[in-house]
């Protein structure tokens, strides 16, 4: 009896041992990524967002996306709207954070008004899209936890479960391109029944500044709607030196005029 | 004359614009036009005589900016007009007309402008710097053009510092003899005078400190000059004294975003010769979001109002409880509806609103708005006089 027990513990352990590998192994990949995208500064970026529905009739958005770079924090983003036209101009502030809620501010042209919003909502689309808010915010490391799964060819596929209990996922199944700086090329989202919900696929992918990978497409396929959301980016501009001055509520107001 | 400052402004502008032109590479021009066709239904009997039932109405906002200097310099324009059966509710206004300038943390805005300050959703007591275009939205949401020079100046740590010259005071306009939501009496703008002797011309200043902590979101202000509402006297044979008092007015407010929660505050002491009183809105919002799995958010709204003028508040919320409810679907229409009612604690009168819109197509939107008057208290010195003024009003958008 005492044997089997001794077995048992000395079985669980290896698994713990293993398991543990796994996970720091994902979490190592997931650092290396974030790594190799750091130093970009600051980004400025032409959306345009192809909704189509399950009958293949489409609707447009065009949005201009700016990014700025924190070393210490989550980084600091603002999206306006310039079409469709009845919500041009709306916009919003975002300051992720590794740790805890994002801030978030949404200003309303028509009445000029900034209004601090609940991030509380992850799971929700975004503009009537394939994306939800949870998608489309900064993705930091501290927003997972990791485990490596398999190595196949030039991809790392790495389980990540989000931290955040809003989350509309389970998991999320990452494929992260070895030979090229560990850029996304795939992935899987599984929604809080553990069924597949949604597959994110990245491609026309080019390089900025020389380290810099950005997938010029990418497409969301809801399998459990059959809708589908493609983002095209155009005029990547890494050379706009934003600076934290560009990431107020003044700026806001500016960006949404 | 009310155009002369924008008119001086503009020539000014025109002379920056062409000396930056040198130096700049890239200009932006941009170009934007709604067209609205509008039709409010009175469906109550008129309470006062020549008043009409059937509004069918235009509205056209035309709108153009240009941008240089990476975006830190632009002029703005959006104007506004107005076609309707009252002849007051037929208006022109330009919305915005203003040059503006930013370098890294300070930012100048020239011209006829708007701007929102609050965060409270049934009442907007802290917001001041614009006249309210009151024959335009029953929710006094429509501000007109306001001259000014501001300045706003950021700072990470201390928050933002808001200064504002405010050279020209612009006047209400109240509906005419045919229009809805009036007096017995048609008050004609002009009929209101001014307690300063350089009527509109008085020198008026503003100033706000908005910065946010964590969770909250806080706004400190304080406004000197003409006040927008005007003052109604009334004395002892029932005659109207109604003018525009010089008034100091100091205002907080703040929000905190808690989770799923917005706690919200609002509040003023507005002091002048002939009054002094204090108001608030205190009251918070929640939402439920992506409760289908599908993008349905439905928010839920409630706020007690206060205002010490009693009776003689404007828009008649002394002592009242707003409750509402916002649905979003968050579809490809933004389909959206707001639902809400505001009930007198001390008596009968209750306002229900809705509020729903959605996009068809690209470039087209439908609103449905309906304003239910019921139980209106006859003692209500101001409300009692709308009380057959419930509307329904439905309008279609077309932008190019």
């Amino acid at each position: 009896m005492k044997k089997l027990i001794l077995a048992g513990i000395a079985l669980l352990s290896i698994s713990t041992i293993t398991a543990q590998s796994a996970e720091e192994r994902g979490l190592q990949i997931a650092k290396e990524a974030d790594k190799a995208d750091q130093g970009f500064n600051s980004s400025v970026v032409n959306l345009n967002m192809t909704l189509k529905n399950k009958n293949g009739q489409t609707s447009e958005r065009l949005l201009v996306t700016r990014t700025l770079e924190q070393l210490d924090d989550g980084d600091k983003s603002m999206i306006v709207f310039n079409s469709p036209k009845d919500v041009k101009g709306t916009s919003t502030l975002t300051f992720t954070h590794k740790i805890g809620s994002d801030d978030q501010w949404l200003f309303l042209p028509s009445i000029k008004r900034v209004k601090r919003i609940s991030s509380n909502n992850k799971s929700g689309p975004f503009v009537g899209s394939e994306f939800a808010y949870e998608d489309l915010s900064s993705q930091e490391v501290e927003k997972y936890s990791y485990k490596f799964i398999e190595e196949k060819g030039n991809l790392l596929i790495v389980e990540q479960d989000p931290v955040d209990p809003k989350s509309g996922y389970t998991r999320r199944v990452v494929s992260y391109n070895k030979d090229k700086a560990y850029r996304l090329e795939k992935i899987e989202f599984y929604d809080r029944k553990n069924s597949l919900l949604k597959t994110l696929t990245y491609s026309n992918y080019k390089l900025y500044k020389g380290k810099f990978w950005r997938a010029l497409t990418m497409n969301m396929v809801n399998h459990q709607s059959n809708k589908e959301t493609q983002l095209n980016f155009s005029d990547y501009n890494f050379e706009s030196e934003l600076s934290e001055d560009d990431f107020t509520q003044a700026a806001l107001k500016r960006a949404g005029k | 004359m009310k155009y002369k400052f924008g008119i001086l402004i503009f020539v000014i502008l025109c002379h920056i614009h062409i000396s930056a032109q040198k130096e700049d590479r890239k200009i932006i021009q941009d170009f934007e036009l709604e067209l609205e066709g509008e039709y409010r239904y009175f469906y109550e009997e008129a309470f006062f005589e020549g008043q009409k039932d059937h509004f069918p109405s235009l509205g056209i906002t035309p709108e153009y900016s240009l941008e240089w200097n990476r975006g830190y310099e632009s002029i703005n324009f959006k104007g506004f007009f107005r076609l309707d059966v009252d002849d007051e509710r037929t208006h022109w206004d330009i919305r915005e007309l203003y040059y503006q300038k930013v370098q890294d943390n300070w930012e100048l805005s020239l011209g006829l402008k708007k701007v929102y300050w609050g965060v409270t959703e049934s009442n907007h007591l802290v917001d001041i710097i614009n006249q309210t275009d009151a024959v335009e939205a029953f929710d006094g949401e429509e501000k007109l053009g306001q001259p000014m020079a501001q300045f706003t100046w950021t700072t990470e740590k201390y928050g933002s510092f808001n200064f504002f010259y405010l050279p020209y005071h612009r006047k209400r306009t109240f509906p005419g003899r045919k229009g809805r939501l009036r007096f017995p009496v048609v008050i004609d703008k002009d009929d209101l005078t001014y307690e300063s002797s350089a009527e509109e011309w008085r020198q008026d200043f503003a100033f706000r400190w908005k910065h946010y902590f964590g969770i909250f979101d806080i706004g400190l202000s304080h406004f000197y000059g003409t006040g927008r509402e005007p003052l109604f006297v009334f004395d002892i044979l029932g005659n109207i004294d109604a003018f525009y008092p010089v008034i100091n007015q100091t205002g907080l407010d703040l929000q905190i975003t808690h989770g799923a929660f917005l706690w919200k505050i609002e509040s003023i002491y507005r002091h002048a010769d002939a009054q002094e009183f204090f108001a608030f809105v205190a009251g918070l919002e929640y939402t439920f979001s992506n409760i289908d799995g599908n993008g349905l958010d439905i928010g839920l709204l409630g706020e007690y109002l206060y205002d010490e003028r009693d009776e003689l508040a404007l828009n008649a919320l002394q002592n009242d409880v707003f409750f509402g409810s916002r649905i979003a679907f968050n579809d490809t229409q933004d389909t959206s509806i707001l639902i809400g009612g505001i009930t007198d604690l001390e008596s009968s009168s209750k306002i229900f609103s809705m509020e729903a819109s959605r996009r068809f197509g690209s470039t087209w939107t439908a609103e449905i708005e309906a304003r239910i008057l019921t139980d209106i208290d006859p003692n209500e010195l101001i409300l009692s006089n709308f009380r057959e003024d419930s509307f329904i009003r439905i309008s279609i958008s077309k932008y190019f």
